[in-house]
């Protein structure tokens, strides 16, 4: 009987690799994987403990996904899993969704954008912006701005003026702006700190530690 | 070919109707051929501003639904042989009229004139989409009050996405009012805005009485209003003219007071 082999393993000078087929069902693997290590490879992966790299190829897994994995390989005392690679580049989700938008928002105009957006432009007052995620405004903003409008406590509203006439963070109203109002004409965001939205000098915003940059220098 | 114009501003009372009849009378005096479209259907003024009420036969309805020709509709003017006017119908109602109708004797207009003037109703329903269909400029009239540049900023918003450009005309500009602050500055209203200006039109009482008398203020170059409404006329055909500047007239017992230093 032959049947296709999904889960090669080969010998490397540090371990084992565990190469999986990126074409089949997950299932599929997992089974056969199971059944490899406790039924017919049993006498090949008993003795010292041996270092195993598993290759996804071109497929990426979920968390749960991942546990299930470790958890069969696991089950042979002397396998460690030294990491689970994938081919499938892992970009960083806010960036990947950058929206950059060239626009004068005027009363009655609306934007709705899945993910977060930079303006270089105006909101002016009756415009509205909603998004998932952040909004950024390179211009006045002072319509309605609704950031993480599904519930991302996380987003914020920076503008060069922040003089919305209101905006939303998730589900968190922000109080009326005059009580912020300040007159030096620095850039500022608002964000939700305990509970209710704040509002900070948009220079101050890499404390939050929001996707650190670190520099590199001398 | 000539140039389709609308005259619009969302908020009504501003002084739209006015404008228009002031504008085309102006460039009339500099000797283009222009007629003047009222779209106000219901609502019609325009004819009552230019003082030609009475001669009304036929009107935009009547061209629409083909009960006469163009030319029978058309009005000209008491004072100009190149000024006409194409009235709205007084009866009927602003669905009355498709825009397809609309952009024909807008298309039709302008083979014989240079401007196409085109008065709009007040508001962002059926008469403005009406008014809009055959422009391919605008000229947004805006007061000083915050409401009409709020109305102002969604007209031009419209405006945008039908890719009509349009200018600013700040009308009943009060200079006093502006230098206490409780009016907003007209550079203020341009910024917000972010169009061009085409000129200001100071509050002026003579504006009212040659409406009421139907005779447009612009024949008089002699009022500020008159000469704000052909200094307008002008940069529309491309003249650089400054902005008039607006200072309060002064009475004799203020100069000698202040000679006095007694305010």
């Amino acid at each position: 009987m032959t049947v296709k082999q999904h889960i090669i393993i080969k010998g490397v000078k540090d371990g084992l690799l565990f190469l999986l087929d990126d074409q089949c069902d997950f299932e599929a693997i997992l089974n056969e994987l199971k059944h490899k290590i406790e039924k017919t490879h049993q006498q090949l992966l008993t003795g010292p403990l041996i270092h195993i790299t598993v290759k996804l190829g071109n497929r990426t897994i979920s968390e749960e996904q991942s546990k299930q994995l470790t958890e069969i390989i696991r089950s042979q005392g002397n396998l460690i899993i030294h990491a689970i690679e994938s081919d499938v580049p892992t970009v960083p989700k806010a960036h990947a969704e950058l929206k950059v938008m060239t626009a004068i928002i005027r009363a009655g105009q609306e934007i709705e954008y899945h993910g977060d957006l930079l303006l270089l432009g105006d909101v002016h007052p009756g415009g509205l912006i909603r998004c998932t995620g952040d909004i950024y405004v390179l211009g006045s903003l002072r319509g309605v701005a609704y950031a993480g409008i599904h519930g991302r406590e996380e987003a914020i509203i920076a503008a060069s003026l922040l003089r919305p006439s209101h905006m939303k963070i998730a589900d968190y109203l922000c109080p009326p702006l005059d009580q912020f109002e300040n007159s030096d004409g620095v850039m500022e965001y608002a964000y939700i700190d305990n509970d209710q939205v704040s509002i900070q000098k948009l220079t101050l915003l890499h404390r939050e530690n929001r996707l650190p940059v670190i520099m590199r220098g001398v | 070919m000539g140039e389709a114009i609308v005259v619009t501003s969302g908020k009504g009372g501003v002084g739209k109707t006015t404008t228009s009849a002031n504008i085309g009378t102006a460039l009339a005096l500099l000797g283009k051929k222009v007629v003047l479209v009222d779209t106000d259907i219901g609502l019609r003024n325009l004819d009552v501003i230019m003082g030609l009420e009475n001669r009304v036969i036929y009107d935009l309805v009547d061209v629409a639904e083909q009960r006469c020709r163009l030319e029978q509709a058309l009005i000209k003017d008491k004072r100009f042989d190149e000024l006409y006017m194409l009235p709205a119908a007084q009866t009927k109602d602003k669905d009355d009229i498709t825009t397809d109708a609309m952009l024909k004797i807008i298309t039709e207009l302008k083979q014989t004139h240079d401007f196409v003037i085109i008065d709009c109703p007040a508001g962002i329903e059926q008469g403005f989409r009406n008014a809009i269909a055959g422009a391919e400029r605008a000229i947004i009239v805006t007061t000083q009050e915050t409401a009409a540049v709020r109305d102002a900023d969604r007209v031009i918003g419209l405006l945008e996405q039908h890719k009509i450009p349009s200018k600013l005309i700040v009308n009943r500009v009060r200079p006093a009012m502006m230098k206490r602050g409780e009016v907003l500055e007209i550079n203020d209203i341009c910024q917000v805005l972010a169009i061009d200006l085409l000129g200001i039109v100071p509050e002026d009482e003579k504006v009212i009485a040659g409406s009421n008398a139907g005779e447009p203020v612009a024949m008089n170059p002699t009022f500020k209003s008159g000469l704000a409404y052909r200094n307008i006329a002008r940069r529309m055909l491309g003249d650089m003219v400054p902005l008039m500047t607006l200072n309060e007239k002064t009475g004799t017992l203020t100069k000698l007071r202040k000679f006095f230093g007694m305010s």
